[in-house]
């Protein structure tokens, strides 16, 4: 299994909803194979820049390309990992839901099969293959949809949030699985969390954003750890506390915003890192 | 007629065991025997009631029952069962198989939706009863006025109800499918038809109880067969247990279809979250 992963390239772009300004000038160059964590705090437009990288939304200024190509909506070369299972549907048994991008797609029934396996045991699903959705725990949903994304062999995945609704213990397990599927596959990554341990155990590459509306892209921060990676590791711990203050900073400006705190800057800096 | 509307809601009672999943763990047993004993005690009362008024006026349960065994033994009653149930099954049937596609296209084509739309907000309020002489004068006092309204019943609340269906698919789903490389026309079947299904059973079902509504005027007005028209001619022999049981082979038979409907739907489109 010898494939490799796309560049993305996110240039000028602004996007819009009615008078409503999400994104300004987001510029993101993304290499071949590159795991690039998109970090801020809710509603801050991260996941908007994703679903444009995606191509569900058009931008309404600048360009997202992928490998050389401008994006003009969904395809097969870029797979989306949502946040919500309800992604999943719930009609068909896991084995039928892997299959759905294959059978879209005309590949034949015994390359399907093969490929089908395949990813269900790269997920460590296939003893749960005929079961359905709803049968799942959250945790073998999530591996599920990344089973279903990887079967079509896209080039660029997309997560928006994957493990959001995991608890602490599975997110952990589905991190560190994440980190070997992706170099099993070798695909490029766009991960988009709020969870700033999250980041550094999975990042090549940390960008932070600036809070919405009109949010742009803040910092990026280079991650080279060994992994698989530790964040009790000191200079993973610096580097928590770097992007903690980078973050909080956003928080605060947004709460001050709502008007929800009085003034004092950096209070909210050492604190929620879910926020 | 009972039309139980849980269909959709109940979708979320198979993944997580809630109230509803613990009101139906009562025993069967139990459920049985009390509607069993409902059903007694309705009766001892309407033979109480019976005694205090002539068989004309309110016949006894038991004549109504010497009534029934009279209608079955001339083979009126089996007659007018199967008149009735062959018109609302044929006018259901073509009413649900039109009624999904057009629902699926109203759904899925904005423009088209717009133009049919007055018309929907407009019938919705005629009810087939007022269409009865319109239906005989173009089509006639056969059968094909009859399935014809039947057919006029069903096809709305099925085509509103897969409408709704399709305009509340989940737009996750829709995005995942064309991700996944589904074009407009696959997503279209493997998609967002099967999402609605659960709208389309509550719609089928919902007509089903509108179908025998209408079947009894339709039958009234012009017809020689059926349980409406034995209703109807019972009148003309003083004979009132025949309307009573006219009355209750209707709300059986009712019973039985939505039973049936219920069972099949719920064996073989579970995986698409009908449940009852």
């Amino acid at each position: 299994m010898s494939r490799s992963g796309s560049p993305v390239s996110v240039r000028d772009v602004d996007i819009r909803f009615g008078d409503f300004e999400a994104v300004r000038e987001a510029n993101l160059d993304i290499a071949s194979g590159e795991f690039v964590c998109l970090l801020g705090p809710s509603g801050c437009g991260k996941s908007t820049l994703l679903n444009a990288i995606a191509g569900f939304v058009r931008p309404a200024g600048g360009e997202v390309t992928c490998a050389d190509a401008p994006v003009t909506g969904p395809d097969v070369s870029r797979g989306v990992v949502f946040q919500s299972a309800e992604a999943l549907f719930p009609w068909l048994t896991v084995r039928q839901n892997v299959d759905f991008g294959p059978r879209m797609r005309g590949v034949g029934k015994a390359q399907r099969a093969t490929a089908v396996d395949r990813y269900l045991a790269m997920v460590g699903l296939s003893h749960s293959a005929d079961r359905f959705p709803g049968q799942l725990s959250g945790g073998m949903r999530q591996r599920a949809q990344l089973a279903r994304v990887l079967a079509n062999e896209p080039s660029v995945v997309l997560m928006d949030e994957p493990f959001g609704a995991l608890d602490a213990q599975t997110r952990l397990v589905m991190q560190v699985e994440l980190d070997r599927i992706w170099r099993e596959t070798g695909a490029t990554i766009v991960f988009v969390t709020h969870d700033i341990g999250e980041a550094i155990l999975l990042g090549d590459r940390i960008v932070t954003m600036t809070a919405g509306p009109s949010a742009a892209i803040k910092n990026v921060y280079p991650c080279d750890l060994p992994r698989p990676r530790d964040l009790t590791d000191p200079a993973s711990a610096a580097l928590f506390r770097r992007l903690r203050e980078d973050i909080g900073a956003e928080v605060a400006r947004t709460l001050q915003a709502q008007g929800l705190d009085d003034g004092h800057d950096g209070r909210f800096a050492g604190g929620d890192r879910e926020a | 007629m009972t039309v139980d509307v849980r269909t959709v809601a109940q979708r979320a009672g198979r993944d997580a065991p809630g109230p509803a999943r613990r009101r139906r763990s009562r025993p069967r047993l139990t459920r049985i025997g009390l509607s069993v004993l409902s059903v007694m005690l309705g009766v001892v009362v309407w033979d109480l009631v019976s005694r205090n008024y002539t068989a004309f006026f309110l016949p006894s349960p038991l004549l109504t029952w010497r009534g029934a065994v009279d209608l079955v033994q001339d083979g009126t009653l089996w007659s007018s069962v199967s008149a009735s149930s062959t018109r609302i099954l044929t006018g259901w049937a073509l009413g649900v198989v039109i009624g999904v596609p057009v629902g699926l296209l109203m759904g899925c084509v904005p423009w088209l939706r717009l133009m049919v739309d007055p018309y929907i907000q407009f019938f919705r309020f005629v009810p087939p009863i007022a269409f009865v002489t319109l239906a005989i004068i173009w089509l006639g006092p056969g059968e094909a006025s009859k399935i014809a309204l039947i057919f006029y019943t069903t096809v709305f609340i099925v085509a509103l109800n897969t409408l709704a269906g399709v305009l509340s698919v989940d737009e996750l789903r829709l995005r995942a499918a064309r991700a996944l490389g589904a074009n407009p026309a696959r997503t279209l079947v493997s998609v967002v038809l099967p999402s609605t299904v659960p709208h389309v059973v509550t719609g089928a079902r919902l007509a089903m109880g509108n179908s025998f509504l209408t079947i009894v005027s339709a039958e009234i007005v012009a017809a020689q067969s059926g349980l409406g028209s034995l209703i109807w001619t019972a009148r003309n022999y003083a004979k009132t247990e025949w309307v009573f049981v006219g009355i209750i082979a209707l709300g059986l038979l009712g019973y039985l279809f939505d039973w049936i409907l219920r069972a099949v739907t719920s064996r073989t489109l579970r995986r698409y979250g009908v449940t009852f």
